[in-house]
């Protein structure tokens, strides 16, 4: 392919092409903290493609592809090729990667422990995790969490972490305007802005960590913490995985592992400083 | 050299991993995973020397193929608690019937539907059979429904509604539309059982199947991994008993299917490196295209050239039905398009 | 409903796992995580080795679960078994 760049993201080697510069020199300025080494094969590979030749300039419109293709996916317009990439990202991963057993959510780290956050688009979980790792913790990832299915470990895979609509100005006005991305406005998911992690955070993206709480945050609601039981969270868990059926037995052992020692809880929270405040008054409270 | 040559000669040991640059093994991964071979090039490459991501890749890949191999033959095992009440015999093909035997080629070997083949007279009770034991119809339109039964050689698909999985059931291994005509009853009376109790076609079936599947039936895709599962099947039968070629050509005549083995044996020559009897050691000026059909991956795992693939389109369908037809059935699929 | 006799699984087939209000099975041959809550463990348990039906089981489950005669419970174990040979883990004997 004409462009390409190599980025490693948590244990992930990536190779991204495209038939446009443009998505791989935005890629290129966001992950540009990140090591791009020349010299390791790459695990997952990314393709944006123009779907007839004459459609890299007529009305360009960005595919996605690369290991796996989701087929009948609509294309991007060319203004929205990093939200392209970036979506090629997270679905090479969530539908190849076999080495963790990946769960969607975000997760922060102190002091060798982990906070886990699963939940889908809309529940807060990217913001309350940008914001956590603005202040004393560690941004381990606001969309994948990787558990290692011998040890037990949870695994960063700190991505570019994908801000929407009202979250941009939240996080943007705690932050320096050069660790954010462009404006991505009108896409489907409405207003999008990455955040690049802190160096701290990438250089640290290696680092595991042993889970500490496992958190189900709903955004737009009333105050509530809510204990969940072993088995609910069983279940919730394995509705987060991508890859949780494909991993057998070793996915089975991780899970049931991963809610025998780690509290669940449910929380709902009205804005973003009183979900803050509840994951803190858990962290506090967690048993030793 | 290109991605997909170097694939190939890493498969038939021509290549040392070792030589390899790290760069090299991204156009060699993303060829076998567009193969559809990447647990089969890692369990080949299992005792090789590899930079260690590649090695550590190689290890996940094999363990979930371990895993996905299991959920395939379960589905085996669920299509005989719904059959075999019933009397209704059942033989295992490709995938499935690979992993059953316990074959080389299943090593890594992605296993999709279940296949199975059955008699012609059994397959309106095995239909039944299978929806009450919670098997129900793929959503389809009416159109690719009748085309299905009225022409194609199998039941239109069902996929279980709990497990997820879909279950081809077969009365014969060509479309009955198709030119060629393979003895079903044969294939059935003759089938063998194997070590883990299912029944599979004969090696020489097995093998006839295989070449009818890669070239008399498709457009040649996933072609290298048919043809490995061909050049592999073939080697270790040919290990077990010396007359097996002998048996090929004769079983091959019988099915009507000499061109499709020939040419499959020659292909698994100029590929995977095989030694032929004198016999099949031929060279037909026409393999170019398929090998160049078979090569057309570039490396970053997509087809290099569409014209061909196109070409190969068309011939697979002119294959299966009367010209009248076909002219009917490209237009109605291109016009759904 | 016909009363038909089922086989559980061979030992070492099954992971059974407590967590909390629910029972996860992982059933080793199939690849499958199961979710059971009761009566589902306890008849599991209760088949043994042997083949089983539901008049056979009512009466093993009889001293574990407080059933007013042995033969209300008949029906649901019908039930209960079918399910459990839809899920695989049980098979017609």
């Amino acid at each position: 392919m004409r462009h390409s760049i190599r980025i490693a993201v948590g244990p992930v080697q990536f190779r991204i092409g495209s038939d446009w510069a443009e998505p791989i020199s935005a890629l290129g300025r966001l992950y540009a903290g990140y090591p791009q080494d020349d010299a390791l094969p790459a695990e997952a590979t990314v393709r944006l493609f123009a779907a007839r030749p004459w459609r890299r300039w007529l009305r360009p419109s960005v595919h996605i592809g690369g290991d796996f293709i989701v087929p009948d996916a609509l294309p991007l317009p060319l203004s929205m090729g990093l939200l392209a990439a970036e979506m090629g990202m997270n679905l090479q991963v969530a539908l190849g990667w076999r080495r963790h057993m990946l769960l969607h959510a975000s997760a922060v780290a102190k002091d060798g422990r982990a906070v886990i956050l699963s939940g889908e688009s809309g529940s807060g979980k990217s913001t309350l995790a940008a914001l956590l790792g603005e202040g004393d913790w560690r941004l381990m990832g606001d969309e994948f969490t990787l558990i290692d299915p011998e040890g037990g470990d949870a695994f960063a895979f700190p991505r570019a972490v994908s801000l929407k609509n009202e979250a941009i100005a939240e996080v943007a006005a705690r932050v320096d305007p050069v660790r954010l991305g462009p404006l991505l406005a009108g896409t489907p998911k409405g207003d999008i802005r990455h955040l690049i992690p802190r160096p701290e955070a990438i250089a640290a993206m290696h680092e595991p960590a042993r889970a500490a709480l496992l958190l189900f945050p709903r955004f737009g609601g009333e105050v509530a913490i809510e204990r969940m039981g072993e088995g609910e969270a069983f279940v919730r868990l394995t509705e987060a995985s991508t890859n949780y059926v494909a991993l057998g037995e070793a996915g089975f052992a991780a899970l049931t592992r991963l809610v025998r020692e780690t509290p669940a809880y449910g929380i709902s929270y009205p804005d973003s400083a009183t979900g803050i405040a509840l994951v803190e008054q858990l962290w506090a409270e967690r048993p030793r | 050299m290109s991605a997909v040559r170097t694939f190939v000669d890493l498969l038939a040991r021509r290549r040392d991993s070792a030589a390899l640059a790290p760069l090299d093994w991204d156009g060699v991964i993303g060829v076998a995973r567009s193969e559809a071979m990447l647990a089969t090039l890692a369990h080949r490459l299992a005792h090789a020397d590899l930079p260690p991501t590649v090695a550590a890749l190689f290890a996940d890949q094999r363990a979930a193929a371990a895993v996905a191999q299991r959920q395939a033959l379960w589905e085996a095992e669920m299509a005989r608690r719904a059959l075999a009440p019933a009397g209704i015999e059942f033989v295992l093909l490709k995938g499935a019937a690979y992993a059953a035997a316990d074959m080389s080629c299943a090593a890594g070997r992605q296993i999709g539907d279940l296949d199975i083949l059955v008699l012609a007279s059994d397959i309106r009770r095995a239909e039944n059979l299978l929806l009450n034991a919670g098997w129900e119809w793929v959503k389809s339109d009416p159109y690719d429904d009748a085309y299905y039964r009225e022409h194609m050689h199998e039941l239109p698909p069902l996929i279980h509604k709990n497990r997820d999985r879909m279950i081809d059931v077969h009365h014969t291994i060509l479309p009955r539309t198709h030119r060629i005509t393979p003895d079903a009853l044969a294939l059935m009376s003759d089938a063998v059982t194997s070590g883990s109790g299912y029944a599979v076609l004969n090696p020489a079936d097995m093998a006839c199947h295989c070449a009818a599947h890669l070239l008399a039936d498709g457009d040649l895709q996933g072609g290298l991994r048919n043809l490995w599962d061909f050049h592999t099947m073939t080697r270790d039968f040919a290990e077990a008993d010396p007359g097996f070629w002998g048996r090929l050509d004769e079983r091959a005549a019988l099915h009507g299917l000499q061109d499709a083995v020939h040419r499959a044996a020659r292909l698994s020559r100029d590929l995977y490196g095989v030694m032929l009897p004198s016999r099949w050691d031929r060279h037909d000026p026409s393999d170019r295209w398929f090998r160049r059909r078979l090569l057309a991956r570039d490396d970053w795992g997509r087809v290099t050239d569409p014209l061909l693939e196109q070409a190969f389109y068309i011939r697979s369908h002119w294959l299966r039905m009367p010209p009248a037809m076909l002219a009917k059935h490209l237009w109605t699929k291109w016009r759904k398009r | 409903m016909t009363d038909r006799s089922y086989r559980a699984a061979p030992p070492g087939a099954l992971r059974i796992e407590l967590l909390g209000e629910l029972t996860a099975i992982f059933d080793r041959r199939s690849m499958q995580t199961h979710l059971v809550v009761s009566p589902m463990p306890e008849i599991l348990d209760a088949m043994g080795a042997d083949q089983c039906d539901a008049a056979t089981l009512a009466s093993r489950l009889a001293a574990t679960f407080d059933l007013d005669g042995e033969t209300d419970a008949q029906p649901i174990l019908v039930e209960r078994l079918g399910e459990l040979a839809a899920m695989g883990l049980v098979e017609r004997a």
